[in-house]
């Protein structure tokens, strides 16, 4: 009864395992960071460099960086497309930090973004942010976007100095700050069950 | 836009390292000019460098080479979305007080400018920017960190466009952090004597197994090649000086630099990316050099 029972609790294990496959985009930036948590949480993400890599991930972390070199790239090799097509037909979950956010915004996930909003290097700064959701969330926010427009469809799940941050659409999260950097493991664990 | 209240930390070591780590495995370009630096990031660099002479033309006219002048890098700033540099002169902390007024993003105190000191680098732990700093063992590597440093390059030979001392000091910095695991308690504390930082460090790098900031390779990048290469030896990006803009084709070399840098490992991508090209920068033999700037700065 009791190795049973461990058998079929292994099975469940197993088949959560199998319906969700989680990659970390790989193409520059924070990505061993994003890497760690995912790790943490149980996960062993895949590297997405190419079209092939991600073929059957369910759930993509697009990592903190320069969002100009990401979008280049992608377009150059073919992966943007395939990213678009798969947002469009909600085949595919997404949590991006910061430039991550900003090509979510591109994707079309409701939110228009000033890039580098809050200014240069010197204006980077870390915080504590308001959130039921998250209590005790510390934003690290690096050459940060500022979230100018929040869409109807959207949640706001921090905000900082009433300014949104951290915002929710469908199984899409979007950050302006870094938790991967921070270390803070909660936002990734709360997309990864939407 | 200032929006961020007063509670808000600012300047912590967390930040300037953060902004490094947001760099790997980007592609870092010297520009001389806006219209170089718009180039630059069409062709997906990752930050630019701004200086008025790239290290190969520095070589050729010889004589004192200092910071660039503000307004240069300002007009760089102006026209940029992504991070801007300039280099400070090896100990001239006062040419780094300016660079951080100018609001650019990071500070290279660097050896391929004259040193202004030849016993003390730049104390950057005050500094509200981060800083990188070249390296060519594991003990310039650990006392620049020590001294604030959150990123780290290889020195390499700027300017020659030779691979052959980026190589070098990577593998050297590498080999020197494998040493320590063979080490007892009493080693490694003549490992830090010898290195002139505190054992803590040391043990940090030996835990870690490699340097405990972002490193990247930097002096001597000429083609696709050069930085697939230092990636596949294990640097977290390029830094690449001469090696676009003294090229043939900028354009085209950025872009296949940039390609090269993602795609390291996949032979068939470099292959594609390394095809017409045209001509490289002009290189040159390490034994042909007056000056090697990799022994400026210990």
């Amino acid at each position: 009864m009791r190795s049973e029972g461990i058998r079929s609790a292994r099975a469940n294990i197993t088949k959560t395992m199998q319906e969700k496959i989680v990659g970390v985009l790989a193409v520059q930036g924070s990505v061993v960071e994003h890497e760690r948590v995912l790790r943490q949480l149980g996960h062993a993400p895949r590297l997405v460099r190419t079209v092939d890599d991600l073929r059957g991930v369910t759930h993509l972390v697009l990592p903190g960086g320069e969002s100009t070199t990401m979008m280049k790239l992608l377009q150059r090799f073919g992966l943007w497309e395939v990213l678009q097509a798969r947002f469009a037909a909600d085949d595919i979950a997404l949590l991006g930090t910061c430039a991550g956010a900003i090509l979510l915004s591109y994707l079309g996930l409701g939110l228009t973004v000033d890039r580098n909003g809050y200014g240069a290097q010197q204006a980077s700064f870390s915080a504590g942010l308001q959130s039921e959701q998250f209590p005790d969330q510390r934003g690290v926010f690096i050459r940060a976007p500022i979230f100018t427009e929040v869409g109807d469809s959207l949640r706001v799940l921090a905000t900082y100095e009433n300014v949104p941050v951290l915002v929710q659409g469908g199984r899409h999260v979007a950050l302006a700050f870094h938790p991967e950097i921070s270390g803070d493991t909660r936002v990734h664990e709360y997309w990864l069950n939407l | 836009m200032n929006v961020t209240s007063d509670t808000a930390e600012k300047n912590t070591y967390e930040l300037k390292a953060g902004l490094a780590q947001m760099l790997k495995g980007g592609v870092i370009m010297d520009v001389m000019n806006p219209e170089q630096a718009a180039t630059a990031e069409a062709a997906g660099a990752v930050a630019v460098m701004a200086l008025e002479r790239i290290p190969s033309r520095i070589r050729q006219d010889g004589g004192v080479a200092r910071m660039s002048d503000p307004v240069m890098i300002k007009e760089i700033k102006a026209v940029s979305s992504i991070p801007v540099m300039a280099k400070a002169r090896i100990g001239h902390f006062v040419e780094a007080q300016i660079l951080e007024a100018c609001d650019i993003d990071f500070i290279d105190e660097s050896e391929v400018l004259t040193p202004a000191d030849e016993l003390y680098h730049i104390d950057k732990h005050p500094f509200r920017l981060p800083f990188v700093c070249g390296a060519c063992d594991l003990g310039q590597a650990l006392r620049r960190i020590h001294e604030g440093a959150v990123m780290i390059r290889t020195k390499g030979e700027a300017g020659t466009g030779n691979i052959v001392e980026a190589v070098r000091h990577h593998r050297r910095i590498h080999s020197q952090i494998a040493a320590l695991k063979g080490m007892d308690s009493m080693h490694l504390e003549a490992a830090a004597a010898e290195y002139r930082v505190p054992l803590a460090l040391v043990i940090e790098t030996l835990d870690m197994g490699r340097l405990p900031v972002v490193t990247f390779a930097a002096g001597g990048i000429a083609t696709p090649a050069d930085a697939a290469l230092m990636m596949q030896l294990g640097c977290d990006g390029v830094f690449v000086g001469s090696g676009i803009f003294d090229a043939e084709h900028p354009e085209k070399m950025g872009k296949a630099v940039v390609e090269a840098t993602l795609n390291y490992a996949d032979p068939a991508v470099l292959c594609q990316v390394s095809e017409n090209l045209g001509q490289t920068m002009k290189s040159q033999t390490i034994e042909s050099l007056a000056v090697r700037y990799a022994e400026r700065g210990d």
